[in-house]
């Protein structure tokens, strides 16, 4: 087995933006890199404003976007290797979890159908039985089971539940990897923990690392082990989630740990809003400098360079905060 | 000043009437921030529409009034429930929930300020006039006087959230309401939104009516904050004292619940889930879920009463205290 579970070699996906015959291009992601260790199961959160490439990223680690620099390897298979890792082994090995799951699931097919598919068709099980046995394990371990989810339409469980079958059904191929778009934005506030929660004890139980995408950084706090902040398509900043947190390195990291909606700590200065997203995305120079407070004049002129500070580190950023 | 008197509003569909607002009985004052929290499907979006006169099939006012008076120009006015319309933008406005796509696609933005203005106040000065009145206030909220000649395609959603609070201000109406105003934004831009709301209701000292299911939006903004559960409103009272305090259990578990940035500590949900509001529960609408629930919690709707001065509550457990 290799050494590391996934390792992202400085991806970049450059969209066409504007119409059929537009010159334009945006770089929604742009050399990013990191890896996910084999040995110890980790939730990785990736956390960012709207439009900083963290669904397209996973989107290129769950093939659906090929990437148009960098690879991607899973088990130290890169992901142009068809031949020795073969595509049905990458969908046994990574899952999805989507946002919505009333969108995840059609509203005239029955849940268990979905289920049933997975377990027959990614050659999880051999037969009916076999597959049933299977789909219930899975449903088990979320807290339901195949005689509550049974014949049920999508429209028959609340948002909570339905997500958990869709957890439910990234289980049961036993994934090593479970991506999860935004998992519990849809979700109540009284029953987002629930679902949070469930990722911790996957984790622990059945040793299936996550990748977390979200904007929402109290659960990224809560639930992560590691977290990677991206900014305009840019890894800036990449470390343990209580560090980064707590201590963020990079200027943009900071305003956004400063600017959550937090009780017991109330607001009192007023904050810069965005003005030139677009233009931002193919700046050469670092790309929070123009709204950056502490930014110099290398800022405005060179991209700053990887640093690697204590504990496994890192922030791109000239003059990091600590 | 916004009465609700033991409002009640349904949604009228084949299989029967969706209650969605249950005897809301409260008072939004002047000059503060009002929040409105809750879970999706509670009802605090209809409640808004109730309060601002939105009531369109399938929505329908069962029961109930809300009253708006005050005061504008040193004339006293007095609105209620079915007359709330007259005072659209005047002396009430509102800031829509999908503001991102309130804005008319196809038309500048100039001539969707020109048509906000109430017909008196297009008698009393030229468009031109108006415009340049507009380009001043829009310099106040940090927009430049350009945007008026862009179309809202142009503008990033930040800017097209601060033109449409430019909207409902504009007229200095007695009451805002804004229906999650800051839902599709980001952290940052959120803050932005958020310090500018709450400075201009100092600025204009007005009412603001503000919901939203983030908690943590509430405590950074409102001083008042009502709590619905499934139509119904379970706790009222000043935001500092509710999120130290709460009173209600299904406050106590929502806070509870809510994560935050520098605790790790272990949260848990509440277990089960909302009860159908086409068939409600007997009794407390949050009994089933209730760790606390008695027999007479099941079956005897808790009255909504002030438990100690300005905290208001809906729950059998507090009978013996306030009044």
């Amino acid at each position: 087995m290799a050494e590391k579970l996934l390792e992202v070699k400085g991806v970049s996906k450059i969209f066409r933006i504007g119409g059929m015959l537009s010159r334009k291009r945006l770089t929604a992601v742009d050399g990013v890199s990191f890896e996910i260790a084999a040995d110890k199961p980790v939730i990785l959160s990736i956390v960012g404003e709207s439009g900083c490439g963290k669904s397209t990223l996973c989107k290129m680690i769950l093939r659906q976007h090929k990437p148009e620099a960098g690879d991607i390897l899973l088990d130290g298979h890169s992901y142009k290797d068809k031949k020795h890792y073969k595509p049905m082994q990458f969908r046994n090995d990574v899952q999805p979890i989507f946002q919505n799951p009333f969108e995840a699931f059609s509203m005239r097919k029955r849940v268990d159908t979905y289920l049933f598919n997975t377990a027959l068709r990614l050659g999880i099980a051999k037969n009916r039985a076999d597959a049933a046995k299977r789909v219930n394990e899975a449903l088990v371990s979320v807290g339901l089971s195949l005689d509550v989810v049974a014949g049920k339409y999508s429209s028959q469980f609340s948002g909570g539940e339905l997500q958990r079958v869709s957890i439910a059904r990234a289980l049961i191929t036993r994934p090593k990897i479970i991506i999860a778009d935004e998992p519990v934005a849809m979700i109540d506030a009284s029953m987002k923990m629930n679902i949070v929660n469930l990722f911790k004890q996957l984790r622990d139980d059945y040793g299936i690392s996550f990748i977390y995408i979200t904007h929402d950084l109290s659960t990224a706090y809560y639930v992560s082990d590691y977290i990677a902040t991206l900014y305009r398509g840019t890894l800036i900043e990449y470390g343990s989630s209580k560090e980064i947190m707590d201590h963020p390195a990079h200027p943009y990291t900071k305003l956004l740990m400063d600017s959550v909606p937090r009780v017991g700590d109330k607001w009192e200065q007023d904050v810069a809003m965005p003005d030139m997203e677009e233009k931002e995305y193919s700046l050469t120079c670092c790309k929070f400098a123009p709204r950056c407070p502490y930014a110099t004049a290398e800022c405005l002129k060179d991209r700053p360079p990887m640093q690697e500070l204590e504990g496994g580190r890192k922030v791109l950023c000239y003059h990091p905060l600590v | 000043m916004l009465q609700i008197d033991h409002l009640s509003a349904s949604y009228k569909t084949i299989d029967g009437d969706v209650h969605v607002v249950q005897d809301a009985n409260f008072t939004i004052y002047d000059n503060e921030i009002f929040g409105i929290a809750g879970e999706s499907g509670c009802g605090k979006s209809t409640l808004l529409k109730a309060l601002y006169d939105i009531i369109e099939f399938p929505l329908q006012v069962d029961s109930g009034r809300v009253v708006l008076s005050g005061e504008k120009g040193g004339k006293s006015f007095t609105y209620q429930t079915g007359q709330i319309r007259k005072s659209w933008w005047n002396n009430i406005s509102y800031v829509p929930q999908a503001a991102m796509s309130v804005l008319n696609p196809i038309t500048k933005l100039k001539s969707q300020f020109l048509d906000s203005i109430p017909e008196e106040d297009k008698k009393r000065e030229t468009p031109q006039q108006t415009l340049q009145r507009v380009q001043q206030y829009l310099g106040a909220l940090n927009l430049s006087p350009e945007v008026l000649e862009a179309y809202p395609f142009q503008l990033s959603g930040g800017m097209r959230q601060r033109v449409i609070i430019a909207l409902a201000t504009f007229m200095s109406p007695n009451v805002v309401l804004a229906d999650e105003p800051t839902t599709a934004l980001d952290v940052v831009v959120q803050r932005g939104i958020l310090m500018l709301l709450m400075r201009l209701q100092k600025q204009l000292k007005n009412t603001m009516v503000l919901v939203s299911h983030d908690l943590g939006v509430h405590y950074q903004v409102t001083d008042r904050i009502g709590i619905m559960y499934s139509g119904k409103m379970m706790e009222i009272g000043k935001t500092t004292e509710l999120f130290a305090n709460p009173r209600h259990p299904y406050t106590q578990m929502l806070i509870g619940a809510l994560p935050r940035v520098g605790d790790k500590s272990q949260r848990v949900g509440i277990p089960g889930s909302p009860p159908p509001l086409k068939n409600p529960p007997p009794g407390c609408r949050f009994a089933p879920r209730c760790p606390k629930a008695t027999p007479l919690c099941s079956a005897q709707v808790p009255e909504f009463r002030e438990i100690s001065p300005g905290h208001f509550a809906a729950c059998h457990l507090l009978n013996g205290e306030g009044k």
